[in-house]
């Protein structure tokens, strides 16, 4: 779990990332995260594994391999989420002015180091 | 778009403008445009492609190379360099150079123009056709240019029958890589197609209104504020979601050879055809 721990504070050490967890993706339960104080953990991986579910759901319907980063932008910010192995997602939460290419990094990194 | 542009210098609408008015014969006016297009974004390999296919017109093909030089300086893969430099190499007589590139785009398109392009190129090569090595000069070759430069660097539908058809008019993807739909995730135009070229447009776009929902509301209550887009990447292809009005949705696709942010420009520009054409039909 320690590992699990660094590797979120790794992806939450970046410019702009309010936290990152890691999620259930079948059931959209927190499994470990790394968050500042007034991020919803619970709303965070909800929301972020159902909206990931749809997303594969389409991409299937599209005959389109299933997606290996989702990056939902709104005004003031954005969701991330990387499948890892295990039906796991790691997530993230950033603000509108985030190193988004290096979170995309870190997280493809963390997913990998779950494998 | 004039309008637009006026209204937001800023906008990468200028592309569109820019594009139109080099199809309407006004070069000179398109090359203001794209000119103060490409100042303010030097490093969009779109924006030096459009300036090239302006100089082309113009009959200036050492300004036109630049130009694509630099889009390749930016995107080395970029498809409308290539099929540009193809068209140069050609006409200067270069054809082995001509061959590269015309082979570099094949790479990242499956266009019958470019296929035929390139045979015709291998053939002239097979006869013994020039092969010089300099740089290509403007309308240095007099021979028969294997494809048009306009139907090499967009795609062009056969036809537009009607106003579906003219929704992504002149877009790359215009019938397989572009997709409107309503909110009940209905097919408005454009049209999506699987790696078998299987019409698989119905199927999206019914699982796709659901995806704009979530994510609206996701946003909403993740206290992000309105949604703007949803992208993925899923090996083989990128996807970008955009919400070109209030009660439509826009997918965009495009094979991983585009990039996200690419993908995510061309986007805006279906966009905005999106919306003008919604604005014409209702």
């Amino acid at each position: 779990m320690t590992d699990i721990v660094v590797t979120l504070d790794r992806v939450s050490a970046i410019r702009g990332v309010r936290g990152a967890m890691l999620v259930s993706a079948s059931d959209g339960l927190v499994i470990a995260d790394s968050l500042m104080d007034g991020v919803d953990g619970q709303a965070v991986a909800a929301l972020a594994s159902s909206l990931m579910g749809r997303l594969r759901r389409t991409t299937q319907a599209a005959g389109m391999p299933a997606p290996e980063i989702m990056h939902l932008k709104a005004e003031r910010g954005s969701l991330l989420a990387v499948p890892a192995a295990d039906d796991v997602l790691v997530v993230a939460v950033t603000t509108a002015d985030a190193n988004l290419g290096l979170a995309r990094l870190e997280m493809l990194e963390a997913a990998r180091a779950l494998v | 778009m004039t309008a637009e542009l006026a209204a937001d210098p800023g906008s990468l609408v200028f592309l569109e403008l820019g594009e139109t008015l080099r199809r309407r014969g006004q070069p000179e006016v398109a090359l203001k445009v794209a000119a103060a297009g490409t100042a303010r974004y030097p490093s969009l390999a779109d924006a030096h492609d459009l300036l090239a296919r302006i100089y082309s017109d113009l009959g200036d093909g050492e300004a036109a190379f630049d130009s694509w030089m630099d889009a390749l300086q930016n995107d080395p893969a970029h498809l409308g360099a290539h099929k540009g430099l193809g068209f140069l190499y050609f006409r200067s007589g270069d054809l082995p150079r001509a061959l590269r590139h015309l082979e570099l785009a094949q790479s990242g398109s499956d266009d019958a123009g470019l296929a035929r392009a390139a045979a015709r190129v291998r053939a002239a090569m097979m006869e013994g056709g020039a092969s010089g090595s300099s740089a290509p000069a403007s309308n240095a070759v007099g021979q028969d240019l294997p494809f048009s430069l306009d139907d090499s660097v967009v795609s062009q539908p056969a036809e537009a029958s009607g106003p579906e058809d003219e929704l992504f008019l002149g877009f790359d993807g215009a019938r397989d890589g572009l997709l409107l739909l309503d909110q009940n995730g209905l097919r408005l135009g454009g049209g999506l197609r699987d790696s078998a070229s299987r019409d698989v447009s119905d199927a999206a776009a019914a699982h796709l209104s659901g995806v704009s929902r979530e994510a609206a509301r996701t946003a909403r209550l993740l206290e992000l504020g309105a949604w703007l887009s949803v992208a993925a990447e899923c090996g083989t292809g990128n996807l970008h979601l955009s919400a070109p009005s209030d009660d439509t949705v826009l997918l965009t696709t495009r094979d991983a050879s585009v990039p996200a942010a690419r993908l995510a420009v061309i986007a805006e520009r279906a966009g905005a055809a999106a919306r003008r054409w919604l604005e014409r039909v209702a």
